[in-house]
């Protein structure tokens, strides 16, 4: 395998020519964070047009690029407010005692089929279809009713008009078209949607299911790694996704590293993995700390189809689905961490849950980190970068800084040391426009987007 | 070469990590994840056996339940006669075992947020 280059001296990551750049930051400036404002995640639609996010309030809002600035280089990064809906609300399982949130934990994009967009998103227990779509035209000159609705008094109408349809101003509406319900009993971490565009996945700790997307009363279950004994509970589903272009084909990552790509031509139960993803562990390096940072918190197929990517607490690793034994490329996001297990144990930060993106062409994949940290890494180039989305990088079209971690003893000026590090400020979700070299990055409850500078 | 395993004294005078003070320094060096075990097995004799296994995940797996059961209700009111009523503390959250909840106890379940998410307040 061919060795790594040198980090590059010149600022940007990816192909030694990008250079990224502050777009637009969205969102409260001021430090008092609602909880109802934390964003929980962030994703582009298939053109990357449209830019939607969820937080743990249960709203949804929807971004678009502005359709003038799309085709100027220099402010291709222009996303503006298109929409926002609460997707859903706070219940109580008063069967179970149980208290279910409200926050969005996915969403998920249909391609388009009509004028109308549609995207899924779920809460711990809920998945629900929204319907956007665009009204600019409404009727006018009713013959029975007023313009404001009351009906005309009958003996005034004496001759006969037909109504007309005349332009209004945008007016961008969302409404729920199903609900999926009732599926899931315990939390649901994953949706996933199929590319035959008609049905989806849904996977909970335990259990995946398939939905078809008209039909909300009943769903399959086609993976169920439940124990009949919960004590011999080992491991959990952390993530699951559909193969990009093979409908039958899935896989989902478990809290214990391991990734099962399934084949739902074999059985109607895929409870037999048709794949094994595993990296065997160094038994010098087992501790206590092994299998929980070995936890995949997200897993990816690239664009091609050809590999996956899953992320684990201390790096990216990326799979050629042909070779199960290891993984083929490992890029680690913040090997500073290891010396510092026991007090990210102690504040509960070793269990935050990274998403990993690849950007269009499969070339470079991003991930966040703490400090308001997100890291690139390119795959050809065999660099790497690290950036911050801070407010003090906010000024229009500024270009980023790559920052640097002292990890040793001798700090050098404009290195940060790990122990000044804010564990409170991660960065869980990223995006990566699926045609363009345009990130969105999402903080606590801010969210930025760069652009790269074309020159 | 600086020893990174020294131990910094505060200025309240105390020694801050002393268990790094007296791990050896080329242990602490070649395996800093063994160290982080140490620590924490220091701090917190009791921990589990299977450190990755059923414990987290039981409490993974029941995040949300946070209200009590007609059995721990009935156990507790069994106990009653024994001994006097714990009052309900500051952590409203935990009204299992042996307290009896009342109905100001519980939390409500909490309303939607009627606000515009923020994100949707700039252009």
């Amino acid at each position: 395998m061919a060795g790594k280059r040198k980090l590059s001296e010149r600022p940007g990551g990816g192909s030694s020519d990008v250079q990224w750049c502050f777009s637009q930051v969205k969102g409260a400036m001021d430090d008092d964070v609602a909880e109802a404002d934390i964003i929980s995640t962030v994703e582009f639609n298939h053109t990357g047009e449209l830019l939607a996010t969820g937080d743990k309030g249960g709203r949804v809002v929807i971004f678009q690029q502005e359709p003038e600035s799309k085709n100027q280089p220099q402010c291709r990064g222009e996303y503006n407010v298109y929409s926002t809906f609460q997707s859903h609300e706070p219940e109580f399982d008063y069967l179970k005692s149980l208290e279910i949130e409200e926050k969005i934990n996915k969403i998920r994009w249909l391609p388009q089929k009509n004028a109308a967009q549609f995207l899924l998103s779920t809460n711990d227990k809920t998945i629900k279809l929204w319907k956007i779509s665009e009204r600019d035209k409404r009727p006018e000159g009713y013959n029975l009713k007023e313009e404001d609705g009351r009906y005309r008094d009958p003996n005034s109408v004496t001759t006969l008009r037909v109504p007309v349809l005349r332009p209004m101003d945008l007016m961008v509406e969302a409404s729920p078209r199903r609900v999926f319900a009732n599926a899931h009993t315990y939390h649901i971490n994953s949706i996933s949607v199929n590319s035959d565009h008609e049905t989806y996945l849904s996977a909970d700790d335990l259990r995946i299911n398939l939905w078809h997307l008209e039909i909300t009363d009943r769903s399959f279950n086609i993976v169920d790694i439940k124990p009949a004994n919960m004590e011999e509970l080992t491991e959990v589903i952390t993530a699951a996704e559909f193969h990009p272009d093979q409908c039958n084909t899935f896989v989902y990552s478990s809290s214990k590293g391991t990734i099962r790509l399934c084949d739902m031509r074999a059985s109607a139960l895929c409870d037999q993995h048709a794949k094994m993803f595993e990296e065997p562990e160094d038994p010098n390096n087992r501790s206590f700390f092994s299998e929980i940072i070995s936890s995949i918190s997200d897993v990816k197929f690239s664009h091609s189809g050809r590999y996956m990517m899953t992320r684990d607490y201390l790096s990216v690793k990326i799979w050629d689905l042909n070779m199960e034994t290891r993984p083929v490329e490992t890029y680690q996001v913040h090997e500073y961490l290891r010396s510092k297990l026991c007090s990210l144990y102690e504040n509960d930060c070793i269990f935050d849950k990274f998403e990993c993106c690849w950007n269009g062409n499969d070339s470079v994949v991003m991930t966040g980190s703490y400090n308001n940290f997100f890291r690139m890494f390119d795959r050809d180039y065999r660099q790497d970068v690290t950036f911050e989305a801070s407010r003090e990088n906010s000024k229009p079209r500024s270009v980023l800084k790559p920052r640097k971690i002292s990890t040793g003893g001798k700090r050098k000026k404009d290195e940060i040391s790990v122990d000044s590090l804010d564990f409170n400020k991660k960065i869980l979700h990223t995006a990566w426009h699926p045609l363009d070299n345009i990130i969105a990055v999402a903080t606590t409850n801010n969210l930025y987007i760069f652009q790269d500078k074309l020159n | 070469m600086q020893c990174s395993a020294a131990p910094r004294i505060t200025s309240g005078g105390q020694i801050e990590n002393p268990l790094e003070h007296w791990l050896s320094i080329t242990e602490k060096n070649a395996n800093p994840v063994k160290a982080e075990e140490a620590k924490l097995k220091a701090k917190y004799p009791g921990l589990g056996q299977k450190p990755g296994g059923s414990d987290f995940l039981m409490k993974r797996l029941q995040k949300g339940q946070k209200y009590f059961d007609s059995g721990d209700y009935n156990m507790a009111k069994a106990k009653v006669k024994n001994k006097q009523l714990p009052v309900a503390g500051p952590e409203k959250n935990l009204v299992t075992g042996d307290h009896i909840p009342t109905p100001q106890d519980l939390p409500r379940t909490r309303k939607s947020s009627l606000v515009t998410s923020k994100l949707a307040g700039q252009i």
